[in-house]
């Protein structure tokens, strides 16, 4: 995985809560087996016409968000199906961060899991960020979000931000530590009481 | 003072107790992956290999279980080489338990966790679908994962979970003739919304829930998904015992709450007053009674998916359909082909075909859109399932319309959103 330490971008403000994961890689994308190559079916019915041409009036397809890496969202991004294909599409199409002011849960892992850092701001400050036309930098390491207007400071647990930070794939990187970790959990097991 | 959830996660991390907030490692007792994780996941391991990583097995196929749902029967040449790479998976690394579509007992995932007993009470169990909610009815403690975190789980046999907080819902009295628990959970949506069980578990309990029979507090936990819960539960009973039984299953350790366990909160619902209630295009949580949508005209009835086609949902579209004809188009599909089987010599099979529905092979299908009765632009449907977002059932123009089974096939049979009770 590509490591998370500072990116700057514009941000794509996409201005509609509950947005679940059918809308960000829809059903018939699922059936494709390999992580790469998504990011074309990225929130596929609002960006494409029938015919396949572009939808000019979605927030996507405006020039000036073309190289963006920053998604603004709002309320229960990610809600609704598990499928992990949401992350992959996401990443796919060149975007490192999702901002907004709720996730749904197995998005939210899922993130981590793909190189994704999910940001959980209060609303006020999301507005501020959805109002600003500036690029935002996000600096994981210092665990900030800078742009011209203000410097705001986010929450993240320290096992994530490692992860992030690092590039580590969560998989191999437990794996590496299991002799250890069978080690302790036999040793936590036979010392404390079961319960009925 | 620990409810049940905690207890669970307490047990399958080897404490003594555990409470929200606390980060805990568990060990698994199963897991599912069905056609569109399993590839996923086996996309995930071509990964880990190409990075070097060797992998020969798995940490404990017995415990691993597939299923073949979504694009079955095969719906394109797509889908039907992703049952191919499933069945190289399942053969590959010893996986015995694959409900291969078409080859004796088959269907839904979540149906047939509970149809074969797959998941036992007090067990930890994981599935590559975000309605692994579902099993929590059993007293298990159920939970959806992520393609990456499910071949973690493939390889080690423990996950990392935040213990959640627990919120309890307490039915008192028995849910009225005509109402069910699919109202009783949209009820449920409506007032906490989309998000309102983010990261918490929604557990069931009071009078009204040991009176509810099994397959209808399926309903309950199954729906908890579209609250945003990490997972739904209910204490196991005299109720489960015996349909674990019918089905084999006598040995498992239960796990019960303590008398004095904490609830984040609580909420009552008195069944005497519920009503049947219709969710609205495009959120579940967008609902009202029945009633008030008497004048939304329908294009299709659909009766399917882990959340309403189980027998007693079949039942309860049987009584409603008995001796009439249907107005417009219904789909009716089986949620397992055991339960097919059933509704078959119930003779429920034959009541749909005489009322002119369609009765068709248990599948995800057209519930999530896939294949097999999706839905056209501008096209109404109501339906058994359980989610409405745009485009869910199909194009993305159309609307669905959540509901029971009666109210499904009330609606079924005048064309517009009927409360079963006005049928006469």
């Amino acid at each position: 995985m590509e490591p998370f330490i500072k990116i700057k971008s514009i941000a794509t403000p996409l201005n509609k809560v509950n947005v679940d994961t059918d809308q960000i890689i829809p059903k018939q994308f699922l059936k494709l087996v390999q992580k790469t190559g998504f990011g074309k079916y990225l929130f596929y019915d609002w960006r494409y016409e029938k015919d396949g041409t572009i939808k000019k009036d979605f927030v996507l397809n405006e020039p000036r968000y073309k190289d963006s890496k920053i998604l603004l969202a709002r309320d229960n991004f990610g809600c609704g199906s598990s499928r992990e294909h949401a992350a992959w599409a996401l990443l796919d199409f060149g975007f490192r961060a999702v901002l907004s002011t709720s996730f749904a849960d197995i998005f939210y892992n899922n993130c981590f899991k793909n190189g994704i850092l999910p940001i959980k701001l209060s609303e006020q400050v999301l507005q501020k960020l959805f109002e600003s036309r500036s690029d935002i930098e996000i600096d994981l390491e210092k665990q900030t979000i800078t742009n011209d207007d203000a410097i705001i400071f986010f929450d993240i647990e320290s096992h994530w931000k490692r992860i992030l930070l690092e590039g580590l794939d969560d998989i191999a990187v437990t794996l590496q530590y299991d002799n250890a970790i069978s080690k302790y959990e036999n040793t936590q097991r036979s010392s404390s009481l079961r319960v009925s | 003072m620990l409810n049940i959830t905690e207890k669970i996660l307490a047990r399958a991390s080897g404490k003594t107790k555990v409470s929200p907030d606390d980060v805990i490692f568990a060990n698994v007792d199963k897991v599912m992956v069905h056609d569109v994780s399993g590839p996923g996941v086996i996309a995930v391991f071509e990964k880990l290999k190409k990075s070097g990583m060797r992998i020969e097995k798995l940490w404990s196929p017995e415990k691993v279980w597939v299923a073949e749902d979504h694009f079955v029967p095969a719906a394109d040449k797509i889908s039907a080489q992703n049952v191919v790479l499933l069945t190289q998976f399942t053969k590959e690394y010893g996986i015995e338990k694959h409900f291969k579509y078409g080859m004796g007992q088959y269907g839904i995932c979540h149906t047939l966790s509970h149809e074969e007993a797959m998941v036992l009470p007090g067990e930890v169990y994981v599935g590559g679908d975000s309605h692994t909610n579902t099993t929590g009815a059993l007293g298990a403690f159920a939970a959806g994962l992520g393609h990456t975190d499910v071949a973690y789980v493939l390889l080690n046999g423990k996950i990392w979970f935040k213990v959640p907080e627990t919120i309890y819902f307490k039915l008192n009295g028995k849910l009225p003739d005509y109402v069910m628990a699919k109202d009783l959970i949209l009820k449920i949506i409506g007032d906490i919304g989309t998000d309102g069980g983010a990261y918490k578990t929604m557990q069931f309990g009071g009078s009204g829930i040991s009176e509810m029979s099994v397959e209808e507090r399926l309903t309950l936990t199954n729906m908890t998904t579209e609250a945003g819960a990490k997972s739904g539960i209910i204490e196991p009973d005299q109720k489960i015992r015996d349909y674990l039984a019918q089905r084999g299953a006598t040995n498992y350790s239960e796990v019960h709450g303590d008398p004095d366990a904490q609830y984040e909160k609580i909420y009552e619902y008195e069944a005497s007053v519920l009503d049947p209630i219709v969710a609205k295009p495009f959120s579940p949580e967008n609902i009202t009674v029945a009633r008030d949508l008497s004048s939304v005209s329908l294009d299709k009835a659909y009766i399917g998916s882990c959340t309403g086609a189980k027998l007693e949902d079949l039942r309860a579209a049987a009584r409603i359909l008995k001796g009439r004809t249907v107005k417009i188009r219904t789909e009716i599909l089986p949620a397992a082909i055991s339960i097919f089987r059933k509704a078959m010599d119930e003779g429920l099979v034959k009541i749909f075909m005489d009322a002119g529905a369609m009765v068709g092979p248990p599948t995800c299908g057209a519930c999530c859109g896939a294949h097999m009765g999706v839905l056209a632009k501008d096209e109404v449907c109501i339906s058994t399932t359980n989610r409405n977002f745009p485009g869910r059932m199909g194009h993305v123009e159309s609307r669905t319309y959540l509901a029971s089974p009666l109210v499904t096939a009330a609606s079924a049979i005048t064309g517009k959103i009927t409360d079963p009770r006005d049928v006469k």
